[in-house]
Parts: structure tokens; sequence; C-alpha cells
């Protein structure tokens, strides 16, 4: 963001007509915000996310609050067909005509819901998405964003402090604090994940305050008297935004992969708390006899993981003005009539750029 | 420069010791030794715990264990190693973890090789072909390989890759539905990944689907999955293409020098096929068979193919010399695989492996008897289900990796200086993208190492391999301090060796960086 492009002249130079002409008037929000929405693997994973979330919440409750699906993930019940899924697909898709029954994802060997269960374990998965990634954001944030402001010893001793952490796999030291903090329950785990995963955010949010605090509006509000804590929150942090938003973002996709493989290996959530990880740890052997078992939890995980590095894809793009869109074909053509004036477009572009 | 690198070393260190001391810490926290006698019902119950707290020093205050720990650690700077050891049966830890560390070297090491491969290939053409299908399909792919879960993944890939492989190995017939399908989707990959026009494509798309096709005609009728081999008319074959293809992206086909000197070197490795039948015997009866005699070959292989291709002469006899010797590599490969696959026969047939050649468990066949040849198959049959999987994390990120910095290589200005010299596009994205696109990764590899160790401790325990990863998860769970910091200590160990390797490499690769230390 801090290396503005010289205009090339001719498609450059086009491009940037029809950039601009997208962008005039409107403030930095309302061109993040339409660029992301104008992303449609973002929009398709945000609608995904939403859609898998009202579901797993709603159907079987959550905080106290009852939810609408009949059954509950604990109660063993008959085992009724096998425990076969009763869920079917349309006949023109070759299933016996579409229906949902009784237990749409099947039942396991004592019955018990796997619908339900699979929307505790969602639930579970999320709940520990959002603490993880909250805790690292304001974590590393502050790590990084005083690393790179006060710079000299102080940053050499954080830096330091973060390799310690990088020096392991995740897995390794979220195994050993899960096996301390997983006992404790869900949201206990969630914590000491969000102590180990801030690291990358850190390093990132640290190289953009090394640069930003050379910049001129830094420099004016230490003239203007504002103390460091003031400039950090109110000046610089916003900037950095970008960056935070869509690392986070990343990190919460990664986030849900680590604790269903921690759930998996033991070292996470403990019966009989549901994660999608234990289902699959519980359910693997059985793969022969009850795919059904296997099958939901892993999709599950691949939902939500994928919808969100979606939106991160989404929020990178829209945040990044580096990373342009290519217009049509048609759009470069209306845009050529503008050519002539792109060169004062791009002119006005690159001061745009030095304000923010 | 040499003082750049002992500072970095040091800090290394320093973060090592540190780091263990702290994990030492966590790990006393995180383990409860005593978790079984605590439920006991034993009516020795007091004096059982009595004496495991004296056996294993818990009432020791934490930093004093450590500081004993960390006495007998540091002896393995001087071959004195004393680990600790495993409480429940009393072996030493360093017995324990000869084999679990070369096991787990050997999957993240074909995995790292594997995935660097195939991961900068695909990114490359993918940046080359940006915004087209095939560039989105591969965005696509690398952020579902991103949020697969590793372990769930490798249980499906036991089934569907290993026991239904096998079932089909067993009676190996492909249906034409099939046939058709794969050709049409190879057509697909390839005409995507060359782009052009639709014309062109449809071409390329014809082209590769037909190939594909007789050659799946091919297996079929000769039943080619029930005997697999390879054999002299098709070694001479791909010997020959490979010889074309690594002399296309060298130095192109006008350099014909290179191109003699490729062929050449195709020619004396199918020459060479037959002598080296009998060199094997000659080798296996003289007991010097084994992994050391044929990396010597490969070397040798490498030398003498350089020096052919430096023969060739000319004013550019080293990139002769170059092409040459890269074209060793795959040449060499391919008499190696048909070597090994002249065994898979009596590898298949053996007593315990009764025609299930892909394994699920454990990383090599207990109670196997067999030559070299026979053991090494073992080993890559064993390989191939965890290296696959453990592709598939990194897979992603070095197709990602590379396609980023390929994109922003081929907006430099040096790139279109080199295309308005006429230069051909194969040299301008060859040897002025390219190698310039490599250079970030070499900050990489590290990490995606770390990465992979992780991943390993997920694939082992799926696959039951007895890899360090494993005797991690077991120790961790039988609440075992001192394997739990054997692994610690050895993972970090690997993780800042393979740091300064980095470093060091892109000293070498970067000048700039030469000036700034």
């Amino acid at each position: 963001m801090s290396t503005p492009l010289e205009p090339t002249g001719g498609i450059d130079t086009l491009e940037n007509a029809i950039e601009l002409k997208d962008v005039e008037g409107l403030s930095q929000g309302q061109i993040v915000r339409r660029r992301f929405f104008r992303h449609r693997g973002a929009l398709v994973g945000l609608l995904t996310l939403v859609a898998v979330s009202v579901l797993a919440y709603s159907s079987i409750g959550a905080f106290g609050i009852p939810g609408w699906w009949k059954f509950d993930y604990r109660t063993p019940a008959d085992v009724v067909n096998g425990g076969a899924p009763t869920m079917s697909l349309p006949t023109w898709l070759g299933g016996s005509g579409l229906a949902i029954g009784d237990h749409p994802f099947g039942q396991d060997e004592i019955g018990r819901d796997i619908f339900a269960r699979t929307m505790k374990g969602t639930q579970t998965s999320i709940n520990v998405m959002v603490i993880i990634s909250v805790l690292a954001a304001f974590i590393g944030m502050t790590v990084g964003a005083i690393a790179g402001f006060y710079r000299g010893w102080v940053d050499q001793a954080l830096m330091r402090f973060t390799d310690l952490f990088i020096t392991f796999p995740v897995i390794v030291i979220g195994a050993v604090l899960g096996n301390l903090a997983g006992s404790a329950g869900a949201f206990w785990l969630a914590v000491a994940l969000g102590c180990i995963t801030w690291t990358t955010l850190a390093r990132l949010v640290r190289g953009e305050f090394l640069t930003l605090r050379e910049r001129e509006f830094v420099d004016a509000a230490k003239v203007a008297g504002a103390s460091s804590f003031r400039i950090i929150r109110k000046h610089m942090i916003p900037n950095a935004m970008g960056v935070i938003i869509v690392n986070t973002t990343l990190l919460a996709a990664v986030a849900v992969l680590l604790e269903t493989a921690l759930s998996y290996l033991g070292f996470g959530i403990q019966t009989p708390d549901v994660s999608l990880g234990t289902m699959i740890s519980e359910y693997q052997s059985a793969f022969a006899t009850r795919p059904w078992l296997f099958w939901w939890p892993g999709l599950f995980i691949i939902l939500i993981a994928l919808s969100v590095n979606f939106i991160g894809d989404g929020l990178r793009d829209a945040f990044d003005p580096r990373q342009k869109r290519i217009p049509s074909g048609r759009k470069m053509a209306r845009a050529a009539a503008l050519a002539d004036a792109g060169a004062d477009y791009a002119a006005s572009r690159d001061e745009n750029r030095d304000e923010r | 420069m040499v003082v750049f690198f002992v500072k970095r070393l040091l800090t290394s260190l320093l973060v090592v010791l540190v780091s263990t001391l702290i994990m030492y810490v966590l790990v006393d926290l995180s383990i409860d030794p005593l978790l079984d006698l605590r439920t006991s019902t034993a009516p020795n119950k007091a004096q059982q715990i009595a004496n495991r707290t004296a056996e294993l020093r818990l009432d020791d205050p934490v930093i004093s264990r450590y500081l004993s720990w960390l006495k007998g650690a540091s002896g393995c700077v001087y071959g004195n190693c004393d680990l600790g050891e495993n409480w429940l049966t009393h072996q030493q830890v360093t017995s324990l973890l000869g084999g679990a560390v070369l096991t787990t070297i050997q999957l993240v090491g074909a995995a790292t090789f594997l995935a660097i491969l195939l991961g900068v290939m695909v990114g490359v053409v993918s940046a080359l072909r940006q915004y087209t299908g095939f560039d989105y399909s591969i965005t696509f792919l690398s952020f579902l390989l991103y949020s697969l879960p590793v372990f769930w993944v490798a249980v499906l890939a036991k089934v569907f890759l290993a026991i239904r492989f096998n079932d089909f190995l067993a009676d190996p017939h492909i249906s034409v539905g099939a046939m058709a399908l794969i050709s049409g989707v190879v057509g697909l990959i390839v005409s995507a990944a060359l782009a052009g026009t639709a014309v062109k494509r449809l071409r390329n798309f014809a082209v590769a689907a037909v190939v594909v096709a007789l050659l799946l005609i091919y297996a079929e009728v000769t039943q080619w999955f029930a005997d697999p081999s390879i054999g002299i008319a098709l070694i001479a074959l791909t010997s020959v293409g490979w010889a074309f293809v690594v002399t296309i992206l060298s130095t192109g086909l006008r350099n014909r020098r290179a191109l003699y000197s490729a062929l050449s070197v195709a020619a004396l490795g199918i020459a060479l096929w037959l002598p080296l039948l009998y060199f094997w015997i000659y080798a296996e009866d003289a007991g010097i068979l084994g992994w050391p005699l044929v990396i010597a070959l490969f070397v040798i292989a490498l030398a003498v193919s350089a020096g052919i291709g430096f023969a060739w002469g000319g004013p550019d006899r080293t990139r002769s010399a170059r092409t040459a010797a890269l074209t060793a590599i795959p040449v060499s490969a391919t008499l190696f695989v048909d070597r090994l696959m002249q065994s898979w026969g009596s590898y298949n047939s053996n007593i315990a492996i009764k025609d299930r050649p892909i394994a699920t468990l454990g990383s090599s066949t207990p109670n196997l008897e067999g030559d070299f040849w026979i053991q090494t198959i073992d080993t890559f049959a064993h390989l191939a289900l965890p290296t696959a999987t453990l592709i598939l994390i990194s897979f992603a990120s070095y197709t990602r990796y590379s396609r980023a910095s390929m994109l922003e290589v081929m907006n430099q200005d040096y790139i279109r200086t080199a295309r308005s010299k006429g230069l051909t596009e194969r040299t301008v994205v060859m040897r002025h993208a390219f190698r310039n696109a490599l250079l970030p990764l070499a900050s990489i590899v590290p990490i995606d190492i770390i990465t992979l160790l992780g991943g390993a401790v997920l694939t082992e325990t799926v696959f039951g391999w007895f890899g360090m990863g494993r005797l991690f998860v077991v120790s961790l769970g039988n609440n075992q301090q001192d394997p739990v910091m054997a692994y610690i200590v050895i993972v970090g160990i690997l993780a800042v060796a393979a740091n300064f390797v980095a470093d060091l490499i892109y000293a070498v690769l970067d000048p700039r960086i030469r000036v700034a230390a």
C-alpha cells in the first residue's frame, strides 16, 4: 500500500480511468465494502457461513435457548434401520424422492442423532474460532503495534519473544496447552489457542507500523502534541486495519482446523462435549459399516474453513488497491473515450493514495 | 557475512534453549503422571503414589528437574546422550528416538520435495495463465486444500486410494466409461494449461485425450496393471522424450548442441540398460547393493552427463553441460524405476503382502523377506498414502506463493526489457522470470517444513507410523515428560536448522542480502 505505482500509460491509464470512475466520491469504507461485495467467492462464502451458523445455532439451540430440532445430541434412542440417514435426494438427482425424515444424517451405534451432534460440533467449532481470532487479533495487534512503534530494544525483545512461538509447529504447543486446558471446557481451550496463534499477525502489524510511523500524518500528530497511545490508537491502527482484518480472517480458518485436529488427537475438546474433530476420531473405525457418521463432520469442517478462507480472500482484494480487477473488454472500450483524461486521473489517484 | 551467520546461529540456539525451558514447564503443568493411580482402588495406593513421586522426582521444583534434564541432554553434544526414559517401560528415550527420527525425516522429506516440485510447477503455469479458467480452478483448488482437515482426508485416502486401488489391482479392468472420463479430464487440464486460441485449445484437448485413451487401452489389453513394467522400448521412448522436454525448457530446441547432448545422454541411458541389470546382480552378490551405491551411481551419472554436454563444445558449452546433466535426472530415475518394477511381481505375491501392495498402516511390512529391491518397493508403498496426504497441505501454499511471486516478477521492468530486445518467450519466462521468482520461496520452505512436521503428527497417527509425531502424541497421552521433551528439542533444532539453511541459500542466491549483511 505504501508504494504508489507509476502510471505507465496505455492500458494502465485506461484501467485507472475505469477504476477511478468506480470509486469517485466514495469513502474508504464504501470502496472496501463495494469491492468486497463484488468478489463473488467472498459473497458465496459469507452467505454459506451465515447459513451454517443459523442452522447450527437455531436447530438445537444455544446459550440456554431451546432450538427447533426434536432430538438432543446426548440422548441415545432406538436405532432405526441400522442408523442409516433418512434424508434422500429428489428423484431427478437419483434419490428416492425429496425427504428429510427423522434422522437426516443418520444415527450412531447407540442411536444418537447425528444431525444434532454435527450441529453441536459446528457450534463448538464456530465458538472456538471466534474466541481464538478475537484474542489472537488483540494480542497480535498489541504486540505488533508496540514493537513497530517503539522499535529499538522493545522491538528486539518482543520479536525474539515471538520467535519462541514460531520454533514449534502450532499443533505441538496446542497439544500441550490443550491437554492442560481442554478438560476445562471449550472456552479455555480457545483462550489457550488464542494465546499461541497471534504470532503471524504480530509480525505483519509490526511491518506495517514500521512504514506507517515514517508518514507525515504521524509527524503531524506528534507536533500537535498527541500522546504515543493516541497516535497508535487514532492514527496508526485505523491505517493498519486492512492487514489486521484480512489476516484475522485467514487465522480464523486455521483456527477451525487446529481445534478439530487437536480434538481428533484427544488434546482438545473432551467428551461429553462434542466437536467435529472428536466425532471424526470417534467414528473413523466405523467408516466401513456406517460411512455417514464420518462424512458429515468432515463436510462441515470444510464448509466453515472454506467459506472463511474465501471471505478472507475477498477482504484482501477489497483492502489492497494493488489488486485490481481486470475490466471487461466492453468496459475498456467505454473507457477509451476517457483516455485523454487518463493522465489527470492517474495524477489525482496518486494524490488520493498519499492521503490515505 | 560470517559474523552475520554466527550471530544468527547463536540467537537461534538461545531461542531453542529458552523455548525448551518454557515447554518443559508447560508440559509439566499439562501432564499428570499420577492420573491412573488417583482413580486406582488398589489397597497400597498411597504407597504407589509415593513410589512414583519419588521415581519421577515430582516433589522437586520443576526448575531443578529441568536443569538435570538439560544436563543429560547437553551430553548429546559430546556423544553421551541421556534424554531420560519412558517411565512406563523403562526404555531409554534415545533408543526410542533412532528409528522415529529417521521415519519422520523420510516422510517429511519426501512430502517437501514433491510438494515443492508440483506446487512451483502448477503455481508458475497458473501465473502465466492469469485470470483464465485454469488459474481460477487452481486458485479454488488451493483454497479447498487449505480448508481440508488432514486427519479426515487421511481416513478417506485409506479407503479410496488404498483399499479400493488394491481391489482394482487384484482385477485390473478399466471400463470404457472410466477411460472416457480420465482421458477427458486430462485433455481438459492440458488444454487449459497450454491455453491459446479456441482452435489451439481444441487441438491440444484432442491430442492429450487421445494419447491418454490409447495408453489406457494399451494397459487394458496387455493387463499392464496386473504386472506393471517399463521395458526397454518404453525406456527408450521416455528417455528421448525427456531429452526433448528438458532441452525445450532449458535452452530451446534451436540450440542444437544442447539438444544433441541431451539426446546423447538419453542414448547412453538406453545403452546402459542391459549392462546395468547385470551390474545390480553383481552388486548384490558383492553385498554392496543399497542406497549409498544408488546415490553414488546417480552422482556419477550426473557428472558423466555434464562431461558429455561439455564435450559437444561450442561457444556456450556450460549450457549444454547443464542441459545434459538435467536430462540425466529423469533418465536415471526411469532406469531405477524400471529395475524396481521388475521386482513388483515377486513383491506382490510375497507371503507378507498377499496382493495388497498399497499399505495403510505402518512404515514397513513386518517380517518382509526380500532383497534391496523388495524392501525399497515396500518403503515406497508405505510412503505413498501419508506422503500424498501431507503434500495436500503444502502443495496449496507453494502454489499460492510461487504464483504470487511469478506474477510480481513478470510485471518487472527487466522482463519488459527482455521482451523488447526480442528474446523468445521461453527465454524470458525460464531465464529472466522463473529464476527470480524462485528467490522468495527460499524463505517459505523452512516455515513450510515446520508446518509439515506438525502435519506429520496427524498423518503418523492416522497411518500408524512410529515416527516422532506419533511418539509425541502417545507420550503426551501417557503423561511421559521425557519423550515429549525429546520430541520438542529435536523439532526445535530441525526448525532452527531449516531456517539457517534457508538464510544461507538466500544469501548465496541474492547478492543484495550479502551487501546488507
